[in-house]
């Protein structure tokens, strides 16, 4: 344990290490966001597109787009903690995992219901077995699946590695969802959603939508990491440093 | 009154309050729900091993 990266993957210099960035990503995540909802609102169009126009719901994009776009980088960011935990045997890298899943679970039930409303108006229907709905609605059951298999199974570590494996398998539904817009024929895949390039986005309404996409982020960043603040403690119950930390905590309050 | 209506206006959202309105509330709960229920859950885990460190150090004495 002499290399300097591993001096914070022990949770003992961890859980101090996140309890000092948490508040910074609480301010960085209010500020964005902030800024998002006032671009986004008054800083934008009424309407978006010509002949067929997509009326004031549009605005649902904003969150709609950033609670998609989290809904898959947290998945990946899970599977890539759990992949780091099964080579390395990291403890800390687990927990990592198992925080990060309660908050993407969140953003792809928000997808999910943001899509279906914003539907409602553009495509007259909340719910289609369109393939990017249907695999966003995987990606929702497989968040609900890892959280599942983890907390059923007593030991811990167990419960790690089975759930890992779980998440690496799922990890195909990534890319299935992120392209499934891009099909050969519209009228074969029924694709709700259009192909769009970024660069065709008007400028501030791509402004709103990213800097509330990075608000969503530092807001991962603080709610994963006050998530895996309670995990060490929870599983290092045992060790003395916690019991040392808990001792400290008695004796202030 | 002026301000009034320009605040209605907005609220309205040309027509489309109910979609717009529930598709940012639902976001907003779910994410204020989350962070009360990690503060709630931080101080819970804190006062259960307070706890069992109190009750180790009254058998400890005995």
């Amino acid at each position: 344990m002499t290399k300097p990266w591993s001096r914070f993957a022990a949770p003992a210099s961890f859980y101090p290490l996140a309890g000092r960035l948490i508040p910074v990503f609480w301010v960085l995540a209010a500020a964005f966001i902030l800024i998002a909802l006032y671009w986004g609102f008054f800083q934008t169009p009424d309407q978006l597109g010509g002949s067929n126009a997509q009326k004031d719901y549009y605005r649902i994009i904003f969150i709609h787009v950033g609670t998609a776009w989290m809904s898959m980088w947290l998945y990946a960011m899970l599977v890539a903690w759990a992949a780091v935990g099964l080579v390395f045997k990291t403890r800390l890298s687990f927990m990592m995992a198992n925080a990060i899943a309660p908050t993407g679970a969140i953003f792809t039930f928000l997808a999910l219901w943001t899509g279906a409303i914003w539907g409602r108006p553009s495509w007259g229907t909340y719910w289609d077995w369109d393939p990017r709905l249907t695999s966003e609605l995987i990606l929702f059951f497989l968040y609900i699946g890892y959280i599942a298999l983890h907390s059923a199974i007593d030991d811990s570590r167990r419960a790690d590695r089975a759930a890992a494996l779980l998440a690496i398998v799922g990890l195909v539904m990534v890319p299935v969802i992120f392209w499934s817009i891009n099909c050969p024929d519209p009228n074969q895949c029924a694709a709700l959603h259009q192909r769009s390039g970024l660069g065709k986005v008007d400028g501030n309404i791509l402004f709103a939508m990213l800097t509330m996409t990075l608000g969503l982020w530092m807001y991962s960043f603080a709610t994963t990491l006050m998530r895996v603040r309670g995990i060490i403690l929870t599983r290092e119950a045992e060790t003395a440093w916690v019991q040392d930390l808990v001792r400290a905590q008695a004796r202030g309050s | 009154m002026n301000i009034m209506n320009k605040i209605l206006e907005f609220l309205s959202q040309g027509g489309y309050a109910g979609y717009v309105w529930s598709a940012y509330g639902m976001t907003l709960a779910l994410l204020v729900i989350e962070t009360l229920g990690l503060r709630r859950g931080q101080r819970a885990i804190l006062a259960r091993l307070q706890r069992l460190l109190r009750l180790r150090n009254a058998g400890d004495k005995q």
